[in-house]
Formats: structure tokens, sequence, C-alpha cells
């Protein structure tokens, strides 16, 4: 078993190895859910908390599930019941609820390094649950393990990202362990939403989507959050869609047994026209039981590397 | 009160001397030679003399921010910097843009300060960018140059009204050169690490095209422009070629944008957070050769102190800037001197005749007899540790802490007055 | 020092098939669990040995369960962190007369996690231990109810074996330093 850090910060700085061990843990998690009782004790009387500062309800429910499975006892906070609208620092909140004897605290929030912040600051164990435009490395983790499932091996595997890359932690993510396991990634979208140096990452650019999807093994979707448009980032949703949507006729150039996802939640009509989200090829509600099993393999991980609780505070 | 420096080094690109002598110093001047013996005579042996380091940007923060730093704690830790006159950036609290608020700077320097301190005024009112603030008047009450600092003048009319307005009384406009449309929300470089880190960042051209803009008004107004804290290639070259064709334009840089690239800003650490933002590799070789061939006027530090609650945040709302008195003089020499990018009067230039011309300090940046006697006395061979706890700056908000220097200032003299030495620190 | 040949093993497993069926005639209600890793190799030989005796056509409903999650010393584990391994019960526990199966017993606590494992897959009619060795010093008032060999000691018993029948199948007793 080759994991033992106090955080999981971001998927760039993990290796393959660690990467791997997530991945492989997960597995047995997984199998766990087909029985009448979902749950081990893995964690009993250890305090999971879930800090989001950022509306969210897919991944907040996802860690509750995943720490409940391993019977730890978790707390949600969530911004607008928090003392974040008093004025409270993100550090002094995170050191009371430390105080408080918060073992892992998983917080999400809208600005990148956050969770940074808070593991320099505390003893408790840290979970990025996305940070800003930076890393969601929990989604990473999934969307690997669901190609991994579906696809048995990683290296060679043409993956193709498409929609807004340069506000995606999602994406940032996926590329650190897509290319980490040797897949050949592909990005598409509008040069206004891909970042100019993403090539340096090892990524293929493509702005027009009927050339990228030529040949691909996966496809993961991302969400186009509408208030790009705002920012003159594209001229309409009309356009995007005319541009970017994945329809049918779009993915018959892939290849005939393409994993399609998305990372949720999604805007059927607009990156994605309901007929694809629900035919064969897609996976997006695997992607979500994949994901209590990744979390479950995360928690305990943490959880069983912290034993010594001989962490270096960094304040 | 008269001092004799007997046998030292003598480096004053004012006079282009470089040679072992003796300084004397007498009722607060430089003099020839001193009408009686010396009351105080200083061993110069293995020590080198300039002309005290003007530092012509910095943020001392009073009145307004005294949690940050104070005209007291500023200029104590400019002394220990070898700065023997401070310029300090009007975004005080209020801003600087009135007589009084430079009248109580002046009082509190003269009260409490160790070394000069020479206030720059607003250059519109409130630093709002829309009117101009009262000009002449600022003047009379003692500013030496005027800036909007930290906020660019977006308003190209206004802009260039000010430098047609400051004709009248020589008085150079200093241009924090930022689109802030370009640069909206950015906190660090834009590039590879700013996409890695998901933090939104600051292209540099959003500084370019501002200093573009300023250089052509120059030449529009005939108005004297110096630019701040010049951060990118494309600068470098707008103002070269700028001075090629005669304009009246000068321009500074900071040790951080010759020393550090936006690689450093590692682990979201806001220490490496300032604006401009540091840049890449390539960027930093251009600020080298632009202080080489002379484009660069000038070495100022941006003294931005901060306190260690504001710094400790998010990376998006920790405050930009660091602090910078102690650290100008060791990593000039070690960074452009020691790396065979200037001379060591090259480098001393920058720091002191090349302000006291640009801004007009007649009495200042020379050891010419006659001349205020602001001196520094330097050990170029005096190795350590750049440690937190020897920080005599408020705010300790720096990204060199922990590095190793050789060569530091070993003494400080203000106007006949030793007022620092390492050895025993702040003479009171 | 070695405790038991492959030859011995083969007979201590079939004297372990005998007294399970002596005990459990509903032959249509037995399942064999294996605890993971050795005990799975155990389970599956007594499965096979069970299925010659009675001349078995059909195989005997078999699962194996792994018991990292259920462990008591998680947080005061050694230097690594014990690796989840799969838990594979596909049938239903509920109404059968379950084998619990592992290689050798000690400390009883294992199988304390072993029968927390079960519980949450159903609710089987009885849960009996079978065990190769009983190494003795006990921790938990837990006992088997079919033992091969009992040899107490406080050295490691290693159990070498794996599902086929070899001639270098062996179980013997490490020495204080770890080697044979």
């Amino acid at each position: 078993m080759s994991f033992n850090r106090k955080d999981l910060l971001g998927l760039e700085h993990l290796d393959k190895t660690e990467i791997q061990t997530i991945i492989d843990s997960a597995r047995p998690f997984k199998n766990m859910f087909t029985r009448s009782i979902k749950k081990a004790p893995a964690l009993v009387g250890k305090t999971v908390v879930n800090l989001f500062y950022e509306p969210s309800t897919r991944t907040r429910t996802s860690f509750e599930v995943a720490s409940k499975r391993l019977s730890a006892d978790v707390v949600n906070i969530a911004t607008a019941t928090s003392s974040v609208v008093k004025g409270e620092s993100l550090v002094d909140t995170a050191k009371t609820l430390e105080a408080m004897k918060a073992d892992i605290i998983i917080i999400r929030h809208t600005l990148a390094g956050t969770p940074e912040l808070l593991a320099k600051n505390l003893n408790a164990s840290i979970i990025n649950a996305g940070d800003g435009f930076h890393e969601h490395p929990t989604q990473g983790l999934l969307d690997l393990y669901t190609m991994y499932e579906k696809k048995k091996k990683i290296e060679g595997l043409k993956v193709l990202l498409v929609g807004d890359i340069l506000h995606s932690r999602v994406a940032k993510s996926n590329i650190w362990a897509l290319t980490k396991f040797g897949a050949k990634v592909r990005v598409a979208g509008p040069p206004t939403l891909i970042p100019g140096k993403i090539s340096e990452l090892g990524v293929e650019v493509f702005y027009n989507l009927d050339e990228a999807i030529k040949d691909v093994d996966v496809i993961n979707i991302l969400r186009i959050q509408m208030e790009r448009q705002q920012e003159n980032l594209f001229p309409s949703i009309h356009e995007y869609v005319e541009l970017y949507q994945l329809t049918k006729e779009r993915l018959a150039k892939a290849k005939p047994d393409v994993l399609i996802m998305h990372p949720g939640p999604m805007n059927r009509g607009i990156e994605i026209t309901s007929e694809v989200a629900d035919c064969s090829s897609a996976v997006i509600n695997e992607q979500v039981t994949n994901g209590i099993a990744v979390r479950m393999a995360v928690l305990y991980l943490l959880a069983a590397a912290r034993k010594g609780e001989n962490y270096v505070h960094s304040n | 009160m008269s001092i004799q420096i007997k046998n030292i080094n003598i480096v004053d690109p004012s006079t282009n001397t470089n040679k072992i002598g003796d300084i004397f110093i007498e009722d607060g001047k430089i003099v020839e030679k001193l009408s009686k013996p010396a009351d105080e005579i200083i061993d110069g042996k293995d020590k080198t003399a300039f002309p005290g380091l003007i530092d012509v940007h910095s943020h001392v923060r009073e009145p307004g921010q005294e949690e940050k730093e104070t005209i007291k704690t500023g200029t104590r830790s400019a002394a220990k910097g070898g700065i023997t006159t401070v310029f300090c950036m009007p975004n005080t609290k209020p801003v600087t843009d009135n007589a009084p608020s430079v009248e109580y700077i002046l009082m509190k320097a003269q009260k409490e300060g160790k070394v000069n301190v020479f206030p720059i005024g607003c250059i519109t009112k409130g630093s709002q960018g829309k009117e101009l603030a009262e000009i002449g008047i600022l003047k009379k009450a003692g500013i030496v140059a005027v800036s909007d600092d930290g906020q660019p003048v977006a308003n190209s009319q206004i802009m260039r009204r000010a430098l047609e307005y400051t004709k009248m009384f020589n008085l150079a406009v200093i241009s924090h050169c930022e689109d802030k449309e370009l640069a909206r929300n950015g906190v660090m470089n834009a590039g590879k690490n700013s996409m890695i880190f998901g933090l939104r960042g600051i292209p540099n051209q959003s500084e370019e095209i501002m200093v573009s803009r300023d250089i052509m008004l120059c030449e529009l107004t005939g108005g004297k422009l110096h630019i701040a804290h010049v951060s990118t290639a494309g600068s470098v070259e707008l103002v070269r070629q700028a001075k090629k064709k005669g304009l009246n334009v000068t321009c500074e840089t900071c040790p951080h944008y010759f020393t550090l690239t936006d690689d450093y800003v590692q682990n979201y650490d806001t220490n490496f957070k300032m604006n401009p933002p540091l840049r890449t590799q390539k960027d930093v070789d251009a600020i080298k050769e632009g202080l080489k061939d002379g484009t660069i006027d000038c070495i100022a530090t941006d003294h931005a102190p901060h306190t260690l609650e504001e710094k400790n945040r998010e990376f998006d709302t920790a405050p930009f800037g660091i602090i910078g008195f102690e650290t100008l003089l060791s990593l000039t020499l070690n960074e452009l001197v020691d790396k065979n990018i200037l001379t060591l009067s090259e480098a001393i230039a920058k720091m002191t005749v090349n302000p006291a011309k640009i801004f007009s300090l007649d009495t200042r940046g020379s050891l010419k007899a006659g001349s205020a006697a602001d001196v520094t006395i330097a050990d170029l061979n005096h190795e350590y540790e750049f440690k937190k706890e020897d920080i005599l700056s408020k705010s300790k908000n720096s990204p060199f802490i922990g590095r190793k220097f050789k060569g530091c200032a070993v003494m400080t003299i203000v106007g006949g007055k030793i007022v620092w030495t390492l050895k025993d620190g702040i003479i009171n | 020092m070695e405790l038991l040949n492959y030859k011995q093993i083969d007979n201590e497993i079939e004297k372990l098939a005998n007294e399970i069926l002596k005990r459990n005639s509903d032959i249509e209600s037995l399942a064999i669990v294996g605890i993971q890793t050795k005990g799975v190799n155990v389970a599956k030989r007594l499965s096979e040995k069970i299925k010659k005796i009675k001349d078995l056509s059909k195989e005997i409903p078999f699962g194996i369960l792994d018991i990292t999650l259920y462990r008591d010393d998680l947080h005061e584990a050694g230097a690594d962190i014990p690796t989840i391994k799969d838990t594979d019960i596909p049938f239903d526990v509920n109404n059968k007369n379950i084998i619990l199966v592992d290689d050798v017993l000690y400390t009883g606590r294992t199988i304390r996690s072993a029968l927390d494992v079960l519980k949450d897959f159903g609710r089987p009619k009885s849960i009996q231990l079978a065990v190769l060795v009983d190494r003795g010093y006990r921790e938990l008032p837990i006992q088997p109810d079919y033992v091969g060999l009992v040899h107490h000691t406080k050295n490691r018993i290693c159990v070498n074996m794996g599902n086929e029948i070899s001639d270098s199948d062996k179980v013997y007793v490490e020495n204080e330093n770890g080697s044979l």
C-alpha cells in the first residue's frame, strides 16, 4: 500500500502508485454496496466535517454517504448557516472545527488554494472537494475509476474533454490523472475557454468538436456555466450549442464503444442532448455510484494514514 | 558634531569615485575637511561607503494603517537596509491629496523617523482618477512627485493633463501602469502556473498597454514621466525605445522582479503575491538587460507591509505586496553585482544619483562636499541569513525569509547622525 | 519447526470435513466462508473434501470475506496501511449454516471482526468456526467448533498451501527471529 498523506489537495502531486492505491481500494467498497447493510465500522468515532463554501448537492451528498458508510460522524456546514456571514476568516472557522476535534475536513470553496491554506494551518486531514478553478481530485479519481472499470486499462485510451476547460477544476484533475496513466488527452472548446498553456500539460487542443471526437474512447462533457456568456467568453448559448453540443450525429464519429461521462449536474439540451445523455454509452449514473466508493477509499486511506498523528504543524 | 570615516572604499557614482579615502562630516553635511578634530572617528577598513540609498517607492502606511507599518517602524526598517531616504506613496488613509496630510507625514517623520521621509502626493483627488489634486499646494507642502500608485489613471485625458500641469513644478508623474480591465481579478502572472493553480492571471500586456499609452502621452505633453515597478520584457523595450526618441521618461524596477519568477508561487504562498506579479525568466532576463543598458534608471523596493492575518488568507483575498527595505541592498549586490550584470558603481547609481536627479533632490545621492551627510556603509563580504526575527519592519511579509546573503549595510548615517549599526541596531 | 506436512494437512482437512458433516446433516443449508487471505485456501480444500465425501454434484455455496474495515486496531496498526481485499459472498446468508474458516486461530480478534462482517450480510441460521491450527492465547471468548491441530505458541504459525494439494504444502512455526 502506497499512501501516506495527511491531506488530499489535488492530483498534480500524487504519483501513479498513490492513485493506483486509491483506485484499487475503491473496488471492495463498491462491492459493499450490494450488501443488505452497506456499512463498515472502519471510521467509528471519527468526525468528518463537510465545509462547503459553494453550493453543491452532489459532491456533498456523496462525501456524506461515503463517510456514513464508513461509520464516521458527519457534520455538514454550508455557507449560509456558518459564521462566514459574521466575517470570520476561513482559517479561524477551520481552527474552531479542529478544536471540536474534527479528524477530517472536506472543503469546497470558490477560491483556488483554500484546501492548501487549511492544510498549512491545521492538524486535521483536509480533502479538497473542489477549489475554484484549481482541482477537484475526487472527481478526477472517480472518472479514472469509471474508465478503468469499463476499459480495463487507461494507457493508450483517447479521452476527450469538451467545454469550459479554463474554469474547470474537473478538467484539471482529469488531465493530471489521465496523463500519469498514459492516456492521450484531447480538449475541445472555444479558444476563450481553453487556457493558452494547456498543451504544456501534454494534451492536444481542438477548437472543432467534429475533428476532436474522431476515434475517441471516452468523452467527458463539462458543464457550461451560463454566466460565462456575460463575461463575453462566447456570444450566446445558442452559438455554443451549435458548435459544442454533444449530439448523436457527432457521437457517430467516436469509437463504437465510446463512454460518455459528465461530472454533473447536466444542462440537458445545452452541452449534451437528452438522447445522448440517456443512451447506452452514457455512464453518468455509474459515475455517481463510483464517486461514493472512491471517496470511501480516500477517507479510509487518510484515516488509516493518520494513526501516528506525527504530522508537522506548518503554521 | 563631526565624523571622520577613515580609509574607506568610497563608491560615489555621482563623481565617478571608486577609491580608498576619508569622508568628513560636519554639521550634517559632507565637507572637504573638518574645521577641528573629529568628534568621532570610524575605521573604514574593509568597508565600502556609498551616498545614502534613496528608495523612491514605498508604502509606510501612516496615517491610517498603523497596524501594518508606522513612520517609526518603517524608517527603522529602512535604516537597517542602508536606506537614508524613502519616498512614501500617497495611498494612506486618508490619501495624501491635501497639504495637511503631507504636513502630518513630515511632522511625524521629524519626530519619530530615523531616515528622510519624502511624501509623494496624489495625481488626482482621492486617487479616484477623476479630477486633478491640488498639485501646486501639495508641492508647497513638500511632495517630491505625484502618483496614484496602486490605481492606474485609467482616463487618458486626465493622465495627459497631469503630465502637462506638473511641468510648471518640474515634478515627475509616477505611473502605476495597469490596464485594470485586462488584469481583472488577476492575482498572479498569466501563464502555465496560473493555469495549474487555478488562479486568474494578469497578462504582461496589462502593464505594457499602459506603459505604451503613458509614453505616448509623455510625447504629446513633454511632461516628466516615471514608470513605477517595471516587471515585463515588453515594458523594458517600450521604455528603451522612448529613451532613444529622447522622451522625458524614466523608470524603476524592484529587486523581486530581477530575482524571482512565477515558478516561486508554490503552495499558494501569499508572500509571493504582489502587483505587478512575478513574471517569467524571460522577463527577469529582460529586466536585467534593461538595468545593464541603462533603460531602467532606479531600483526601488515597493515596500508594502501587510499583517500576518491579512496574508494568512486565501490567495485571492490576501493583499498584494511584500516588504523590501531590509533586502534591497543585499539582493542588488547578490543578484546584479555578483552576477556581473552591473558594476558596484552602476548598481549604487540606481539607488543614489539617478533618483536624486530624476526627482531633483539636489543635495542628495552624492558624497560631494556640500551634500547632505547621508552615508551608507556596507560590508560587501558579510554573510548572513535573512531571518524573520531580525526584521525591523512591523510586518514580516517577505518571500526572502531564510535566504542567505553576502553583503549588507553595517552603518547608516542620516544628516550626519549615525542612526543604525549592525552591531548596536537602532541608535537613539 | 514443522508441524504438518502435506499429507498431514490433507488428513486434518478430512477430519474437519467429517466432523462438520456429522453435525450438519442438512447439506442444502450448508455454506462455507473463508477469511482473507489464508483462510480462503483452507476453506476451498474443505469444500472440495466435503463434496468428495458426500459425492455431491453441485458446488457448496462459497464466499470469501475480508475483515480489514472491521478491525479494531486500524488506528494502532503498524507502519503499513492494511490493504482492503475483496469480500465476496455470492449467496443469501439468511437461514444458512455457515462454516467460517480460517487457517490459524490465535487472539480471536479476526473471528470477532468476521462475525461482524457476516452480520452485515444478513442473519444466518448458525455460524460455526473451523480452523486448521489453534495457536492458543485467546484474547476474546471465542472457541472453534472444529479444530485440526492444537499447538500453543507465541511464535507465528505459517500455513503454506494453495487451492490444490501439493507436496510442498506445510504448516510450521516461525522462530523468534522469523526464520525457519
